[in-house]
Protein backbone atom coordinates (compact mmCIF):
# COMPACT_ATOMS: atom_id res chain seq x y z
CA UNK A 1 0.00 0.00 0.00
CA UNK A 2 1.57 3.68 -1.01
CA UNK A 3 0.77 6.87 0.63
CA UNK A 4 1.66 10.35 -0.76
CA UNK A 5 2.87 12.42 2.34
CA UNK A 6 2.32 16.10 0.98
CA UNK A 7 4.32 18.48 3.11
CA UNK A 8 2.14 21.75 3.47
CA UNK A 9 3.06 25.13 4.13
CA UNK A 10 2.97 29.15 3.70
CA UNK A 11 6.37 30.27 2.29
CA UNK A 12 8.08 28.49 -0.25
CA UNK A 13 11.12 29.58 1.60
CA UNK A 14 13.89 26.55 1.74
CA UNK A 15 14.41 24.19 4.69
CA UNK A 16 17.35 25.22 7.17
CA UNK A 17 20.53 23.37 7.22
CA UNK A 18 19.00 22.04 10.42
CA UNK A 19 15.58 21.07 8.78
CA UNK A 20 17.90 19.66 5.75
CA UNK A 21 19.62 17.35 8.01
CA UNK A 22 16.91 16.11 9.65
CA UNK A 23 15.03 15.24 6.90
CA UNK A 24 18.22 13.47 5.54
CA UNK A 25 18.01 11.83 8.49
CA UNK A 26 14.21 10.77 8.43
CA UNK A 27 15.16 9.90 4.41
CA UNK A 28 18.07 6.82 5.39
CA UNK A 29 15.99 5.87 7.41
CA UNK A 30 12.60 5.58 5.47
CA UNK A 31 15.03 3.40 2.81
CA UNK A 32 16.58 1.42 5.25
CA UNK A 33 13.21 0.29 6.61
CA UNK A 34 11.69 -0.41 3.06
CA UNK A 35 9.37 2.19 3.44
CA UNK A 36 11.27 4.88 0.60
CA UNK A 37 9.06 5.20 -2.54
CA UNK A 38 10.20 8.83 -3.63
CA UNK A 39 10.36 12.51 -2.48
CA UNK A 40 10.76 15.42 -3.73
CA UNK A 41 10.60 19.59 -2.63
CA UNK A 42 8.94 21.46 -5.26
CA UNK A 43 8.99 25.58 -6.35
CA UNK A 44 7.08 27.40 -4.89
CA UNK A 45 3.50 28.39 -6.69
CA UNK A 46 4.68 31.29 -8.37
CA UNK A 47 6.54 28.94 -10.77
CA UNK A 48 3.39 26.86 -11.63
CA UNK A 49 2.45 27.02 -15.01
CA UNK A 50 -1.30 25.28 -15.60
CA UNK A 51 -2.35 23.83 -19.09
CA UNK A 52 -5.65 22.58 -20.20
CA UNK A 53 -5.91 20.80 -23.39
CA UNK A 54 -9.58 19.36 -22.68
CA UNK A 55 -10.88 21.38 -24.95
CA UNK A 56 -8.21 20.32 -27.80
CA UNK A 57 -6.45 23.32 -28.29
CA UNK A 58 -4.15 23.48 -25.09
CA UNK A 59 -4.15 26.56 -23.04
CA UNK A 60 -1.46 27.94 -20.49
CA UNK A 61 -2.23 29.56 -17.68
CA UNK A 62 0.49 31.05 -15.17
CA UNK A 63 0.22 30.01 -11.47
CA UNK A 64 -0.93 27.87 -9.57
CA UNK A 65 -4.43 26.27 -10.20
CA UNK A 66 -6.00 27.25 -6.95
CA UNK A 67 -4.82 30.04 -4.59
CA UNK A 68 -4.26 29.16 -1.28
CA UNK A 69 -2.67 30.59 2.03
CA UNK A 70 -0.63 27.12 2.41
CA UNK A 71 0.29 24.70 -0.42
CA UNK A 72 2.13 21.36 -1.53
CA UNK A 73 6.08 22.61 -1.11
CA UNK A 74 7.11 19.00 -1.26
CA UNK A 75 5.92 15.21 -0.68
CA UNK A 76 7.04 11.58 0.17
CA UNK A 77 5.47 8.30 -1.43
CA UNK A 78 6.14 5.68 0.85
CA UNK A 79 5.55 1.93 0.91
CA UNK A 80 3.17 1.59 3.91
CA UNK A 81 1.63 -1.90 5.69
CA UNK A 82 -2.02 0.32 6.78
CA UNK A 83 -2.30 3.99 7.89
CA UNK A 84 -1.24 3.70 11.52
CA UNK A 85 2.27 2.98 9.85
CA UNK A 86 1.61 5.93 7.37
CA UNK A 87 0.75 8.18 9.82
CA UNK A 88 3.67 7.13 12.42
CA UNK A 89 6.54 8.47 9.73
CA UNK A 90 4.41 11.14 9.03
CA UNK A 91 4.54 12.10 12.22
CA UNK A 92 8.49 11.89 11.58
CA UNK A 93 8.97 13.06 9.01
CA UNK A 94 6.63 16.37 10.29
CA UNK A 95 8.84 16.65 12.88
CA UNK A 96 12.15 16.13 10.65
CA UNK A 97 10.77 18.90 7.84
CA UNK A 98 8.75 21.25 10.77
CA UNK A 99 6.12 21.46 8.54
CA UNK A 100 2.72 20.28 7.99
CA UNK A 101 2.12 16.62 6.60
CA UNK A 102 -1.01 15.51 4.69
CA UNK A 103 -1.09 12.13 4.43
CA UNK A 104 -3.33 10.23 1.43
CA UNK A 105 -3.70 7.01 0.33
CA UNK A 106 -3.03 6.05 -3.09
CA UNK A 107 -6.09 4.33 -4.86
CA UNK B 1 -42.54 -7.87 25.68
CA UNK B 2 -42.75 -11.43 24.76
CA UNK B 3 -40.16 -14.43 25.63
CA UNK B 4 -38.96 -13.78 21.82
CA UNK B 5 -39.04 -10.04 21.54
CA UNK B 6 -37.50 -10.53 25.17
CA UNK B 7 -34.81 -12.10 23.72
CA UNK B 8 -34.01 -10.87 20.41
CA UNK B 9 -33.76 -7.52 22.03
CA UNK B 10 -31.13 -9.13 24.53
CA UNK B 11 -29.26 -10.80 21.89
CA UNK B 12 -29.50 -7.28 20.03
CA UNK B 13 -27.41 -6.33 23.08
CA UNK B 14 -25.02 -9.07 23.48
CA UNK B 15 -24.51 -9.80 19.72
CA UNK B 16 -24.57 -7.28 17.79
CA UNK B 17 -20.99 -6.29 18.26
CA UNK B 18 -19.72 -9.68 18.12
CA UNK B 19 -21.43 -10.24 14.58
CA UNK B 20 -20.39 -7.48 12.82
CA UNK B 21 -16.97 -7.27 14.43
CA UNK B 22 -16.23 -11.58 13.06
CA UNK B 23 -17.71 -10.72 9.57
CA UNK B 24 -14.99 -7.33 9.72
CA UNK B 25 -12.44 -9.69 10.25
CA UNK B 26 -13.53 -12.26 7.88
CA UNK B 27 -14.45 -9.87 5.17
CA UNK B 28 -12.32 -7.26 5.65
CA UNK B 29 -14.66 -4.38 4.96
CA UNK B 30 -17.24 -2.90 8.08
CA UNK B 31 -19.71 -1.86 5.64
CA UNK B 32 -20.44 -5.63 4.41
CA UNK B 33 -20.19 -6.79 8.34
CA UNK B 34 -22.92 -3.91 9.35
CA UNK B 35 -25.51 -4.49 5.99
CA UNK B 36 -25.36 -8.24 6.91
CA UNK B 37 -25.57 -7.59 10.48
CA UNK B 38 -28.72 -5.87 10.11
CA UNK B 39 -30.13 -8.53 7.84
CA UNK B 40 -29.40 -11.42 10.24
CA UNK B 41 -31.20 -9.48 12.80
CA UNK B 42 -33.91 -8.87 10.69
CA UNK B 43 -34.16 -12.60 9.59
CA UNK B 44 -34.20 -13.53 13.60
CA UNK B 45 -37.22 -10.83 13.97
CA UNK B 46 -39.44 -12.80 11.06
CA UNK B 47 -38.38 -16.48 12.02
CA UNK B 48 -37.53 -16.64 15.90
CA UNK B 49 -41.48 -16.18 16.97
CA UNK B 50 -41.89 -19.09 14.28
CA UNK B 51 -38.98 -21.44 14.89
CA UNK B 52 -38.25 -20.57 18.51
CA UNK B 53 -35.18 -18.51 19.51
CA UNK B 54 -32.28 -21.23 18.80
CA UNK B 55 -29.62 -22.49 21.50
CA UNK B 56 -26.86 -20.57 20.52
CA UNK B 57 -28.45 -16.84 19.18
CA UNK B 58 -24.95 -15.48 18.60
CA UNK B 59 -23.72 -18.33 16.47
CA UNK B 60 -27.58 -18.43 14.42
CA UNK B 61 -26.64 -15.02 13.90
CA UNK B 62 -22.92 -14.91 12.88
CA UNK B 63 -23.77 -17.72 10.30
CA UNK B 64 -27.15 -16.24 9.22
CA UNK B 65 -24.99 -12.74 8.91
CA UNK B 66 -22.26 -14.71 7.16
CA UNK B 67 -24.68 -16.19 4.32
CA UNK B 68 -25.82 -13.16 3.34
CA UNK B 69 -22.78 -10.97 3.20
CA UNK B 70 -21.31 -14.10 1.00
CA UNK B 71 -24.62 -13.45 -1.34
CA UNK B 72 -24.34 -10.15 -1.16
CA UNK B 73 -20.51 -10.44 -2.78
CA UNK B 74 -21.91 -13.06 -5.11
CA UNK B 75 -24.38 -10.89 -6.87
CA UNK B 76 -21.41 -7.76 -6.66
CA UNK B 77 -18.48 -9.58 -8.27
CA UNK B 78 -21.15 -10.67 -10.47
CA UNK B 79 -21.67 -7.50 -11.40
CA UNK B 80 -17.87 -6.10 -11.53
CA UNK B 81 -15.05 -8.58 -10.87
CA UNK B 82 -14.29 -12.31 -9.71
CA UNK B 83 -10.92 -11.39 -8.47
CA UNK B 84 -12.42 -9.19 -5.92
CA UNK B 85 -14.83 -12.66 -4.12
CA UNK B 86 -11.46 -14.11 -4.69
CA UNK B 87 -9.83 -12.01 -2.67
CA UNK B 88 -12.60 -11.34 -0.27
CA UNK B 89 -13.39 -15.09 0.44
CA UNK B 90 -9.91 -16.81 0.50
CA UNK B 91 -8.05 -13.61 1.68
CA UNK B 92 -4.80 -13.74 3.78
CA UNK B 93 -6.76 -14.91 7.08
CA UNK B 94 -8.80 -18.34 6.41
CA UNK B 95 -12.35 -17.29 8.30
CA UNK B 96 -11.95 -19.71 11.67
CA UNK B 97 -15.28 -21.70 12.75
CA UNK B 98 -16.91 -19.43 15.28
CA UNK B 99 -20.01 -21.23 15.03
CA UNK B 100 -18.93 -23.43 18.34
CA UNK B 101 -18.58 -21.23 21.14
CA UNK B 102 -15.47 -23.38 23.17
CA UNK B 103 -13.64 -20.85 25.22
CA UNK B 104 -10.82 -20.03 22.58
CA UNK B 105 -12.80 -18.99 20.25
CA UNK B 106 -14.86 -17.02 22.54
CA UNK B 107 -11.41 -15.42 23.67
CA UNK B 108 -10.94 -14.67 19.81
CA UNK B 109 -14.35 -13.03 19.72
CA UNK B 110 -13.67 -10.59 22.38
CA UNK B 111 -10.82 -9.88 20.62
CA UNK B 112 -12.63 -8.93 17.37
CA UNK B 113 -14.54 -6.75 19.10
CA UNK B 114 -11.75 -5.09 20.84
CA UNK B 115 -10.55 -4.62 17.22
CA UNK B 116 -13.61 -3.04 15.91
CA UNK B 117 -14.03 -0.53 19.45
CA UNK B 118 -9.99 0.47 18.26
CA UNK B 119 -11.00 1.13 14.22
CA UNK B 120 -14.05 3.37 15.49
CA UNK B 121 -12.45 5.26 17.53
CA UNK B 122 -9.29 5.37 15.42
CA UNK B 123 -7.55 9.33 15.78
CA UNK B 124 -7.40 9.53 11.56
CA UNK B 125 -11.52 9.89 12.28
CA UNK B 126 -12.80 12.99 13.36
CA UNK B 127 -14.54 13.20 17.00
CA UNK B 128 -17.70 13.25 16.79
CA UNK B 129 -17.22 10.31 14.01
CA UNK B 130 -16.03 8.05 16.36
CA UNK B 131 -18.66 8.66 17.98
CA UNK B 132 -21.41 7.96 15.61
CA UNK B 133 -19.33 5.34 14.53
CA UNK B 134 -18.77 3.60 17.71
CA UNK B 135 -22.28 3.60 18.06
CA UNK B 136 -23.48 1.90 15.07
CA UNK B 137 -21.35 -0.66 14.66
CA UNK B 138 -20.35 -1.57 18.54
CA UNK B 139 -23.60 -0.25 19.89
CA UNK B 140 -25.64 -1.55 17.16
CA UNK B 141 -28.24 1.61 17.08
CA UNK B 142 -29.64 2.79 13.67
CA UNK B 143 -28.55 5.99 11.72
CA UNK B 144 -32.38 7.15 12.60
CA UNK B 145 -31.37 6.66 16.20
CA UNK B 146 -28.02 8.39 16.01
CA UNK B 147 -29.24 11.30 14.03
CA UNK B 148 -31.85 12.29 16.62
CA UNK B 149 -29.39 11.63 19.59
CA UNK B 150 -27.17 14.21 17.99
CA UNK B 151 -29.86 16.22 16.68
CA UNK B 152 -28.17 16.38 13.30
CA UNK B 153 -30.64 15.47 9.89
CA UNK B 154 -30.70 11.54 9.25
CA UNK B 155 -29.42 11.79 5.62
CA UNK B 156 -26.45 13.87 7.18
CA UNK B 157 -25.70 11.11 9.49
CA UNK B 158 -26.03 8.60 6.96
CA UNK B 159 -23.39 10.29 4.68
CA UNK B 160 -21.27 11.12 7.90
CA UNK B 161 -20.87 7.31 8.88
CA UNK B 162 -21.04 5.82 5.29
CA UNK B 163 -17.91 8.43 4.53
CA UNK B 164 -16.05 7.15 7.43
CA UNK B 165 -16.21 3.92 6.30
CA UNK B 166 -15.16 4.45 3.19
CA UNK B 167 -12.01 6.56 4.50
CA UNK B 168 -11.34 3.47 6.66
CA UNK B 169 -11.01 1.09 3.84
CA UNK B 170 -9.17 3.13 0.96
CA UNK B 171 -6.61 4.61 3.87
CA UNK B 172 -6.42 1.61 5.28
CA UNK B 173 -7.17 2.20 8.84
CA UNK B 174 -6.13 -1.21 10.58
CA UNK B 175 -8.96 -3.40 11.78
CA UNK B 176 -6.94 -4.60 15.36
CA UNK B 177 -5.96 -3.87 18.84
CA UNK B 178 -3.21 -1.05 18.53
CA UNK B 179 1.06 -1.89 19.35
CA UNK B 180 1.66 -1.59 22.41
CA UNK B 181 3.37 1.57 21.52
CA UNK B 182 0.30 3.40 20.95
CA UNK B 183 -2.37 1.41 23.17
CA UNK B 184 -2.62 3.95 25.99
CA UNK B 185 -3.34 6.88 23.66
CA UNK B 186 -5.65 5.06 21.72
CA UNK B 187 -7.21 3.38 25.13
CA UNK B 188 -7.70 6.84 26.50
CA UNK B 189 -9.43 7.75 22.77
CA UNK B 190 -11.66 5.01 23.30
CA UNK B 191 -12.57 6.36 26.81
CA UNK B 192 -12.82 9.92 25.39
CA UNK B 193 -15.45 8.31 23.13
CA UNK B 194 -16.99 6.82 25.88
CA UNK B 195 -17.39 10.01 28.04
CA UNK B 196 -18.64 11.82 25.62
CA UNK B 197 -22.07 9.72 24.89
CA UNK B 198 -22.37 9.52 28.72
CA UNK B 199 -22.24 13.26 29.28
CA UNK B 200 -24.78 13.83 26.39
CA UNK B 201 -27.29 11.71 28.00
CA UNK B 202 -26.36 12.77 31.60
CA UNK B 203 -26.60 16.66 30.91
CA UNK B 204 -27.76 17.14 27.22
CA UNK B 205 -26.33 20.28 25.82
CA UNK B 206 -29.28 20.95 23.71
CA UNK B 207 -32.39 22.46 24.23
CA UNK B 208 -34.75 20.21 21.71
CA UNK B 209 -33.75 17.06 23.63
CA UNK B 210 -35.00 15.52 27.15
CA UNK B 211 -32.99 17.26 29.85
CA UNK B 212 -31.21 13.83 30.77
CA UNK B 213 -31.24 11.23 28.14
CA UNK B 214 -31.01 7.81 30.10
CA UNK B 215 -30.99 5.67 27.18
CA UNK B 216 -27.47 7.50 25.96
CA UNK B 217 -25.90 7.11 29.30
CA UNK B 218 -27.32 3.40 29.55
CA UNK B 219 -25.55 2.70 26.12
CA UNK B 220 -22.32 4.57 27.44
CA UNK B 221 -22.19 2.51 30.73
CA UNK B 222 -23.10 -0.77 28.50
CA UNK B 223 -19.88 -0.09 25.99
CA UNK B 224 -17.39 0.75 28.94
CA UNK B 225 -18.91 -2.57 30.59
CA UNK B 226 -17.88 -4.34 28.09
CA UNK B 227 -14.48 -2.48 27.17
CA UNK B 228 -13.40 -3.68 30.88
CA UNK B 229 -14.32 -7.25 30.40
CA UNK B 230 -12.02 -7.03 27.20
CA UNK B 231 -9.42 -4.83 29.52
CA UNK B 232 -9.90 -5.85 32.74
CA UNK B 233 -6.23 -4.55 34.37
CA UNK B 234 -6.54 -1.23 32.96
CA UNK B 235 -6.98 1.38 35.87
CA UNK B 236 -8.47 4.17 33.76
CA UNK B 237 -10.92 2.01 32.04
CA UNK B 238 -12.44 0.46 35.42
CA UNK B 239 -12.19 4.11 36.71
CA UNK B 240 -14.50 5.61 33.86
CA UNK B 241 -16.98 2.95 34.61
CA UNK B 242 -16.96 3.81 38.12
CA UNK B 243 -16.89 7.07 37.30
CA UNK B 244 -20.14 6.74 34.90
CA UNK B 245 -21.66 4.74 37.71
CA UNK B 246 -21.49 6.69 40.23
CA UNK B 247 -23.14 9.60 38.31
CA UNK B 248 -25.96 7.53 37.12
CA UNK B 249 -26.66 6.29 40.33
CA UNK B 250 -27.82 10.32 41.34
CA UNK B 251 -29.65 10.41 38.08
CA UNK B 252 -33.04 10.46 39.02
CA UNK B 253 -32.90 12.90 41.57
CA UNK B 254 -31.08 15.24 39.37
CA UNK B 255 -34.63 16.80 37.74
CA UNK B 256 -37.35 17.51 39.79
CA UNK B 257 -40.50 16.69 39.05
CA UNK B 258 -41.47 20.40 37.61
CA UNK B 259 -38.32 19.59 35.23
CA UNK B 260 -35.89 21.57 36.57
CA UNK B 261 -32.11 20.67 37.48
CA UNK B 262 -31.45 19.72 40.89
CA UNK B 263 -27.89 20.53 42.37
CA UNK B 264 -26.18 18.13 44.19
CA UNK B 265 -26.44 19.56 47.52
CA UNK B 266 -30.33 19.51 47.13
CA UNK B 267 -30.88 16.09 46.13
CA UNK B 268 -32.78 13.57 47.86
CA UNK B 269 -30.38 11.16 48.29
CA UNK B 270 -32.68 8.52 48.91
CA UNK B 271 -33.31 8.56 45.69
CA UNK B 272 -29.82 7.53 44.71
CA UNK B 273 -29.20 4.52 43.27
CA UNK B 274 -28.15 2.16 45.90
CA UNK B 275 -26.83 -0.58 44.05
CA UNK B 276 -25.13 1.60 41.32
CA UNK B 277 -23.29 3.55 44.06
CA UNK B 278 -21.99 -0.10 45.90
CA UNK B 279 -20.75 -1.00 42.40
CA UNK B 280 -18.83 2.02 41.71
CA UNK B 281 -17.55 2.27 45.41
CA UNK B 282 -16.24 -1.24 45.40
CA UNK B 283 -14.52 -0.07 41.45
CA UNK B 284 -12.45 2.95 43.70
CA UNK B 285 -11.14 0.85 46.30
CA UNK B 286 -9.97 -1.79 43.86
CA UNK B 287 -8.51 0.85 42.06
CA UNK B 288 -6.78 2.27 45.48
CA UNK B 289 -5.51 -0.91 46.35
CA UNK B 290 -3.50 -1.34 42.94
CA UNK B 291 -1.03 1.19 44.38
CA UNK B 292 -1.30 2.72 41.27
CA UNK B 293 -0.80 6.09 40.29
CA UNK B 294 -4.44 6.69 39.18
CA UNK B 295 -5.20 8.86 35.95
CA UNK B 296 -8.10 11.38 35.33
CA UNK B 297 -11.18 9.18 35.31
CA UNK B 298 -9.74 7.47 38.50
CA UNK B 299 -9.51 10.96 40.13
CA UNK B 300 -12.79 11.95 38.88
CA UNK B 301 -14.51 8.37 40.10
CA UNK B 302 -13.27 9.46 43.49
CA UNK B 303 -14.08 12.31 44.16
CA UNK B 304 -17.44 11.07 43.01
CA UNK B 305 -16.95 8.16 45.53
CA UNK B 306 -16.47 11.15 48.28
CA UNK B 307 -19.73 13.09 47.12
CA UNK B 308 -21.84 9.49 47.42
CA UNK B 309 -20.53 8.11 50.84
CA UNK B 310 -21.83 11.18 52.34
CA UNK B 311 -25.52 10.24 53.59
CA UNK B 312 -26.22 14.11 54.33
CA UNK B 313 -24.49 16.91 51.87
CA UNK B 314 -23.03 18.63 55.55
CA UNK B 315 -21.90 14.93 55.61
CA UNK B 316 -19.50 15.53 52.87
CA UNK B 317 -15.53 15.42 53.24
CA UNK B 318 -14.56 18.86 51.27
CA UNK B 319 -11.04 18.22 52.06
CA UNK B 320 -10.55 15.15 50.48
CA UNK B 321 -12.54 16.79 47.20
CA UNK B 322 -9.95 19.57 47.29
CA UNK B 323 -6.85 17.24 47.87
CA UNK B 324 -8.61 14.84 45.07
CA UNK B 325 -8.57 17.82 42.03
CA UNK B 326 -5.32 19.20 43.57
CA UNK B 327 -4.23 15.66 42.23
CA UNK B 328 -6.21 15.84 39.57
CA UNK B 329 -4.76 19.58 38.51
CA UNK B 330 -1.38 18.46 38.30
CA UNK B 331 -2.29 15.78 35.86
CA UNK B 332 -4.63 18.14 33.66
CA UNK B 333 -3.93 21.56 34.38
CA UNK B 334 -6.96 22.88 32.31
CA UNK B 335 -8.96 25.70 33.12
CA UNK B 336 -11.85 23.53 33.86
CA UNK B 337 -10.83 21.28 36.64
CA UNK B 338 -9.30 24.73 38.20
CA UNK B 339 -13.31 25.63 38.37
CA UNK B 340 -14.75 22.46 39.45
CA UNK B 341 -11.24 22.58 42.15
CA UNK B 342 -12.82 26.09 43.37
CA UNK B 343 -15.97 25.01 43.89
CA UNK B 344 -15.17 22.34 46.37
CA UNK B 345 -12.53 25.15 47.48
CA UNK B 346 -15.60 27.55 48.33
CA UNK B 347 -17.05 24.62 50.86
CA UNK B 348 -13.48 24.53 52.76
CA UNK B 349 -12.83 27.60 52.60
CA UNK B 350 -15.60 30.01 52.11
CA UNK B 351 -17.04 31.74 49.02
CA UNK B 352 -14.36 34.47 48.69
CA UNK B 353 -11.51 32.26 47.86
CA UNK B 354 -13.12 30.58 45.51
CA UNK B 355 -14.27 33.39 44.10
CA UNK B 356 -10.96 34.96 43.71
CA UNK B 357 -10.10 31.62 41.73
CA UNK B 358 -12.97 31.68 39.73
CA UNK B 359 -12.05 35.38 38.64
CA UNK B 360 -9.11 34.03 37.31
CA UNK B 361 -10.63 32.21 35.13
CA UNK B 362 -12.29 34.82 32.57
CA UNK B 363 -10.19 34.72 30.31
CA UNK B 364 -10.74 30.96 29.29
CA UNK B 365 -13.42 30.41 30.42
CA UNK B 366 -16.19 33.58 29.59
CA UNK B 367 -18.18 31.93 27.22
CA UNK B 368 -18.66 28.49 28.99
CA UNK B 369 -21.61 28.68 30.90
CA UNK B 370 -20.75 26.87 34.38
CA UNK B 371 -18.03 29.64 34.68
CA UNK B 372 -21.01 31.99 35.23
CA UNK B 373 -23.23 29.43 36.86
CA UNK B 374 -20.42 29.43 39.89
CA UNK B 375 -19.58 32.70 39.91
CA UNK B 376 -23.58 33.77 40.08
CA UNK B 377 -23.90 30.89 42.83
CA UNK B 378 -20.33 32.31 44.88
CA UNK B 379 -21.78 35.87 44.43
CA UNK B 380 -25.07 35.00 45.78
CA UNK B 381 -23.56 33.53 48.80
CA UNK B 382 -21.44 36.58 49.37
CA UNK B 383 -25.16 38.85 49.11
CA UNK B 384 -23.89 40.59 46.17
CA UNK B 385 -27.20 40.50 44.43
CA UNK B 386 -26.77 42.98 41.62
CA UNK B 387 -22.72 41.02 40.50
CA UNK B 388 -24.72 38.02 41.15
CA UNK B 389 -27.62 38.58 38.82
CA UNK B 390 -25.80 39.43 36.02
CA UNK B 391 -23.87 36.54 35.88
CA UNK B 392 -27.12 34.55 36.34
CA UNK B 393 -27.85 36.48 33.09
CA UNK B 394 -24.68 35.25 31.64
CA UNK B 395 -25.70 31.87 32.08
CA UNK B 396 -29.22 31.45 31.17
CA UNK B 397 -27.71 33.23 27.76
CA UNK B 398 -25.24 30.12 27.22
CA UNK B 399 -26.98 27.09 29.02
CA UNK B 400 -28.75 24.87 26.61
CA UNK B 401 -30.03 22.14 28.82
CA UNK B 402 -33.37 22.85 29.36
CA UNK B 403 -33.95 21.64 33.00
CA UNK B 404 -30.52 23.96 34.05
CA UNK B 405 -32.16 26.65 32.45
CA UNK B 406 -35.22 26.92 34.43
CA UNK B 407 -32.94 26.46 37.27
CA UNK B 408 -30.86 29.17 36.71
CA UNK B 409 -34.00 31.39 36.25
CA UNK B 410 -35.44 30.40 39.39
CA UNK B 411 -32.29 30.92 41.42
CA UNK B 412 -32.19 34.10 39.61
CA UNK B 413 -35.40 35.49 40.57
CA UNK B 414 -35.04 34.26 44.15
CA UNK B 415 -32.21 36.95 44.64
CA UNK B 416 -33.40 39.43 46.69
Amino acid sequence: MQYLLSVIHDSSALATSDEMAAIDVFNDRLQAEGHWVFAGGLGGPDTATVVDNRGGEALFTDGPFVESKEYLVGFWIIEAADLDVALRLATDGSKACNRKVEVRPFL
Amino acid sequence: MSDVSEAITRAHHEEWARVVAVLTRRFGDLDIAEEAAAEAFAVAVERWPADGVPPNPGGWLTTTAHRRAVDRIRRESKRDDKQKEARVLYGDDPPEPVDVFDGAVEDAIEDERLRLIFTCCHPALAPETRVALTLRMVGGLTVPEIARAFLVQETAMGRRITRAKAKIKAARIPYRVPSAEDLPVRVSGVLAVLFLIFNEGYLATGPDTGPVRPGLTAEAIRLTRLIRALMPDDGEVAGLLALMLLIESRRTARVSASGELVALDQQDRGAWDAALIAEGHRLVRERLASGVAPGRYQILAAVNAVHTSARDVRDTDWSQVVALYDQLVRLDPSPIVALNRAIAVAELDGPEVALAAVDRLEGKLAGYHAYHVTRADLLRRLGRSGQSRAAYDRAVELAGNTAETAYLIRRRDQLG
